[in-house]
C-alpha cells in the first residue's frame, strides 16, 4: 500500500516540479460552495449536457444524415418496402436492430428534455433570488444564450431522424422564414438548397448539431464555470452569511463527493426514464412524406411556446405592392422570441436602473423582499404556460373534451389579462408575506396559545424570537424609492439632469414604493418596551382601552 | 351426534367464515366482486347472440325494419325516412334515402344513432339494437333507395392486407384527423376524430365508404376495397404492437412526454437535490 502511495507521490511531484500546479491548487482546491438545493439546478443541466454527449457520440456511429430516398428493407415489418430517407431508415436500425439503440436513443432525448428544462428551472432559480445583479450580468447573459443554443441544440436533433414529426417541424421553420419580409424566399432557398424540403437539409442540420452548437454550448459552459469559480457563489444571508464571504463547504472534500454523487443520480434519473419510458417512437410516426401532417403533431416542450403563439394567432395578412406580409406568422415566429429574450437579455440593466444601484451583490434576495420583480417573474411564469397550453390545445381539447375554439380564445384573451392579474396576485403575496415577516420580528411568532385574563379577555400569546430567527428576516438591505429631488435649487436654477432622475425616481416607485420594510430599530424598541414579545405573557395589542 | 358431525362441522366452516369475515375491510369488495360476475356472468349468458345473419333482406325483414324504425328513428328522421326540418330551418334529421344500408350499420351499430342528446358531434356508445334488428333496419333504409351496402367478409380479413401499404395509406388520407397511430384528435367547434382504437373492421369500412359526420367519403374509386383491406390491416397491427421503449404514455407524442420530464424528471431531481444538501458535510 504504501508503495503505491509513495510511486503515486513521485508523479505527483514529478509534474508539480514542471508545471508547479501546486500552489494554484492550494488555493482553489478548498473553494468553498454554499449549499442550497436550488444551487444544484445548473448541475442538473450540467450533468444532463454530459449524458447528452455520451449519447450523442453513440448515436452518430449508425446515423446516416442523409436525405437519399430508399426502400425499407429492415427488421420492422409494418415499414417493410415503405419508401423512405436513408436517415429515418437508420434511425430505424439503431432503434430495432443495434444492441442498446433503443436505449441510447431515449437517454439522449429524455437527457435533451432534463437539459432544457434545468437549465430553464436554473435562470428561474437566478432570477427570482436576484443572482444576475453586479458582478454576475456577463454570466446571466452567457446563460441566456446557452438556452437558446440549448432550444437550438433541441430543435436539430429533433429534425434530424425526418420522421413524420421531424418535418413538419421543419416546414413550419420554413414557413416562418417566408413570413420575413424582402429575404424570406431568398432565406429559406439558401437554408434547404432550393425548393422545401429538398435534398439537402438533414446533412445541413448534422454538423450544426452534432459540432458546431455543442461545440459552442461546451464553450460557453467552460466561460460560465470559470467566472462562476472567480466570482465565487452567491449565498443566502444570516447569522456569519454577509455580502463579503461565502459561507458553505469547501470543493474538496465535501463537493468533490456531492456533486460527483449528484452526477451520478442525474445520470442515473435520465436512464432509469429512458429504460422505462418511450419516447419519440419515430416508427409510429411513419417517414417525412410534406404531403402528411398528422393530428397530434407537436414540437419537444422548448419549442412548444412558439407553436402556441402560432395557433393561436389571428389570421392577419395584407399586401404591399402585391407582395403578402404575413403577420399571422411573422408575429409569432419570427418577433416573438426577440420580444421575450430581448428584455430577458437586458433584465440586470433594467433593474439596475430602477435601484440606480451600482454595488457588488453577493447575497440572495428572498424573493418576497423584491415584490415587483418576484411578480414580473410570475407574469411571464404564467404569459409563457399559456402559449405552452396553446401548443397543445388539440391535446387538451381532446383530454377535456371541450371544443378547440374555447382554448384558442380563451388563450387570446388571457395572454393579454393573466399575467397583468398575476403580477397583481404575486405582488400583493410578496407584500403579505413581508408583513408577516416585520410583524414577527416586532412581536414575535403566535404560540397558538390563547389566554384568558381575570377579567374575560382573550390574548394570543406571543413568543419572541431568538436573535438568529429574527436576523434570518432582518439580513436583507433596506431599499427606499429614490427621490428626483427639486426641480429647481434654491436660487431657481434648473437642474439639468432632473428629467433622467424623474424617470428613475418613478421606475424606483415603481419597484419599490409598496415594500414592507424591516422594522427600523426605534420601531424595534417600541415594540419590545411595550411589552411585546418579551419573555413574560403579555396582551395583543388591541385597541381595546383595557390596557 | 357423532354422525352428524362431519355435516354440519362442513356448513359451519362456510358459516364461521361468513359470520366472522363479515367486518372484514375487504369483506365489501369480495361481495362486489362476486355480485358483478354474477350479473356480468349472467349478461353474458343471456344477452342475443351477434351472429350476423348474411341471408338477403327479405320483406319480412323489411317490414320489421320499417316498424322499427317507426317506434325509434321516424321522430326525428320522419316514417319514411325523408327526415324533418323545422320551420326555422333546424334540421330535426337528415333525409335518409339513399344513405343504404352501411350507413344505417355504422351508425346504429356503433350505438352512435339513437341520438342521446344533440351535442355537436355523436357519440359512440353501447348499441340500442341487436344485430338482427340493425340488419332489419339497414334493410328497411336500403329498401327506400340504393346506397352504399355493408362489405363483404372479404374485404374485413386482415390477414390478407398488407401493413406496411396501408400504414402508407393511413398516414396519407386518415392521419391529418386521427392521427398516424389512430388516436384521435380534436377538430373545429367540439367536433373531434374519434380514437380507432378497438373499433371493429366492419364499422371502420362502412364509415370510410359513408362518411358519417365531420368524415370525408372516401369511394371505391380514390381508395379501393383493397386499400381499405390494408388500412385496416395496418390499424390492427398498430394497435397488437407492443411499445419496446416502455411505457406508452399514451403514444401522444411530445406534449406527454415534456409533461414527464418537467414532472417527474426535473421533480424527481429537485428532491434528490433537496436530500443531497441536507447531508452532513462536516470538513
Amino acid at each position: 500500500m504504501s508503495s503505491i502511495v509513495n510511486g503515486a507521490g513521485k508523479v505527483v511531484d514529478f509534474v508539480d516540479q514542471r508545471i508547479t500546479a501546486s500552489n494554484w491548487l492550494k488555493r482553489n482546491i478548498r473553494k468553498v460552495f454554499p449549499d442550497h438545493w436550488s444551487f444544484l439546478l445548473g448541475e442538473i443541466a450540467l450533468f444532463s449536457f454530459i449524458m447528452i454527449l455520451l449519447s450523442g457520440v453513440f448515436l452518430t456511429l449508425w446515423f446516416k444524415p442523409s436525405m437519399a430516398h430508399i426502400a425499407y428493407e429492415g427488421a420492422y415489418l409494418p415499414m417493410r418496402d415503405v419508401g423512405m430517407s436513408e436517415a429515418y431508415a437508420t434511425t430505424l436500425e439503431l432503434s430495432f436492430e443495434v444492441r442498446g439503440g433503443l436505449l441510447m436513443r431515449q437517454v439522449h432525448h429524455w437527457g435533451a428534455l432534463i437539459f432544457l428544462a434545468a437549465m430553464s428551472a436554473h435562470m428561474l432559480r437566478v432570477f427570482f433570488t436576484g443572482a444576475f445583479r453586479k458582478p454576475r450580468e456577463i454570466n446571466w447573459l452567457i446563460g441566456v444564450t446557452l438556452l437558446v443554443l440549448g432550444v437550438a441544440a433541441g430543435f436539430t436533433g429533433y429534425s434530424l431522424p425526418d420522421d413524420l414529426l421531424s418535418g413538419t417541424g421543419l416546414r413550419i421553420i420554413e414557413g416562418g422564414m417566408l413570413a420575413i419580409p424582402i429575404i424570406g424566399t431568398y432565406a429559406s432557398s439558401f437554408l434547404f438548397g432550393g425548393e422545401y424540403p429538398g435534398d439537402d437539409i438533414i446533412a445541413r442540420l448534422y454538423p450544426m448539431h452534432i459540432l458546431l452548437i455543442p461545440g459552442l454550448i461546451l464553450a460557453l459552459v467552460t466561460a460560465h464555470l470559470m467566472i462562476l469559480w472567480y466570482q465565487k457563489h452567491t449565498h443566502w444571508g444570516g447569522p456569519g452569511k454577509t455580502n463579503h464571504n461565502v459561507a458553505g463547504a469547501p470543493f474538496y472534500p465535501i463537493y468533490v463527493a456531492k456533486a460527483g454523487g449528484f452526477q451520478f443520480i442525474v445520470m442515473g434519473v435520465i436512464v432509469l426514464l429512458a429504460a422505462t419510458i418511450q419516447i419519440n417512437p419515430v416508427w409510429l410516426w411513419g417517414p417525412y412524406d410534406p404531403s402528411v401532417v398528422s393530428a397530434g403533431t407537436q414540437p419537444d416542450w422548448y419549442v412548444g411556446f412558439l407553436d402556441g403563439a402560432l395557433r393561436v394567432m389571428p389570421a392577419w395578412e395584407f399586401y404591399v405592392f402585391d407582395h403578402p406580409v404575413s403577420l399571422s406568422v411573422l408575429i409569432p415566429a419570427i418577433l416573438l422570441p426577440g420580444i421575450i429574450l430581448t428584455p430577458l437579455a437586458l433584465y440586470p440593466w433594467l433593474e439596475q436602473k430602477a435601484t440606480g444601484d451600482t454595488r457588488e451583490h453577493h447575497l440572495l434576495d428572498r424573493p418576497r423582499n423584491v415584490p415587483v420583480r418576484t411578480g414580473i417573474g410570475v407574469a411571464f411564469i404564467v404569459f409563457y404556460v399559456l402559449l405552452w397550453i396553446a401548443g397543445g390545445n388539440d391535446f387538451f381539447a381532446t383530454i377535456l373534451e371541450i371544443p378547440v375554439n374555447w382554448i384558442t380564445w380563451f388563450i387570446r384573451i388571457g395572454i393579454f389579462v393573466l399575467p397583468p392579474l398575476a403580477f397583481i396576485a404575486t405582488k400583493r403575496i410578496c407584500l403579505g408575506l413581508q408583513r408577516r415577516d416585520r410583524d414577527k420580528v416586532m412581536h414575535g411568532r403566535e404560540t397558538g396559545i390563547v389566554m384568558v385574563s381575570p377579567d374575560g379577555e382573550f390574548s394570543e400569546l406571543h413568543a419572541p424570537l431568538t436573535q438568529s430567527q429574527a436576523y434570518e428576516l432582518t439580513w436583507h438591505e433596506r431599499q427606499l424609492p429614490s427621490d428626483p429631488g427639486p426641480a429647481t435649487d434654491a436660487n431657481g436654477i434648473p437642474n439639468p439632469n432632473y428629467r433622467s432622475k424623474r424617470v428613475q425616481a418613478r421606475l424606483s416607485r415603481f419597484y419599490f414604493g409598496d415594500v414592507v420594510q424591516k422594522p427600523t430599530v426605534e420601531e424595534l424598541e417600541a415594540a419590545h418596551h411595550n411589552g411585546h414579545g418579551s419573555d413574560s405573557a403579555h396582551r395583543d395589542e388591541l385597541p381595546s382601552g383595557q390596557q | 351426534m357423532p354422525r352428524s358431525l362431519p355435516g354440519r362441522s362442513r356448513g359451519s366452516w362456510i358459516g364461521r367464515l361468513l359470520s366472522s369475515r363479515r367486518r372484514h375491510p375487504l369483506a365489501a369488495i369480495a361481495v362486489l366482486v362476486a355480485v358483478l360476475f354474477t350479473a356480468g356472468g349472467a349478461y353474458a349468458a343471456l344477452a342475443p347472440s351477434t351472429t350476423q345473419n348474411v341471408q338477403a333482406a327479405s320483406s319480412t325483414q323489411i317490414e320489421e325494419g320499417r316498424q322499427l324504425f317507426a317506434v325509434g328513428c321516424s321522430s326525428c328522421h320522419g316514417l319514411n325516412g325523408e327526415g324533418q326540418v323545422q320551420e326555422d330551418g333546424e334540421v330535426l334529421g337528415p333525409s335518409l334515402i339513399g344513405v343504404g344500408a352501411a350507413s344505417v350499420d355504422f351508425q346504429v351499430g356503433t350505438g352512435r344513432m339513437p341520438l342521446a342528446a344533440p351535442s355537436a358531434q355523436a357519440e359512440r356508445k353501447p348499441p340500442s339494437y341487436n344485430q338482427r334488428q340493425i340488419d332489419s333496419l339497414s334493410a328497411f333504409v336500403a329498401s327506400l333507395a340504393p346506397g352504399p351496402a355493408e362489405p363483404d367478409e372479404e374485404w374485413l380479413d386482415t390477414s390478407q392486407g398488407n401493413v406496411a401499404r396501408g400504414g402508407e395509406l393511413f398516414r396519407t388520407n386518415c392521419s391529418q384527423c386521427h392521427n398516424t397511430t389512430g388516436q384521435g384528435g380534436a377538430l373545429t367547434m367540439g367536433q373531434f376524430a374519434p380514437n380507432l382504437t378497438g373499433v371493429e373492421p366492419k364499422h371502420i369500412y362502412e364509415a370510410m365508404i359513408t362518411g358519417p359526420q365531420a368524415m370525408p367519403v372516401f369511394n371505391d374509386n380514390t381508395v379501393t376495397p383493397e386499400d381499405k383491406r390494408d388500412i385496416i390491416a395496418f390499424l390492427e397491427s398498430v394497435q397488437n404492437e407492443p411499445d419496446p421503449g416502455g411505457l406508452a404514455i399514451g403514444r401522444a407524442g411530445p406534449v406527454a412526454e415534456g409533461l414527464w420530464a418537467w414532472l417527474v424528471g426535473i421533480g424527481l431531481l429537485i428532491g434528490m437535490a433537496t436530500w443531497i444538501v441536507t447531508r452532513s458535510s462536516k470538513a
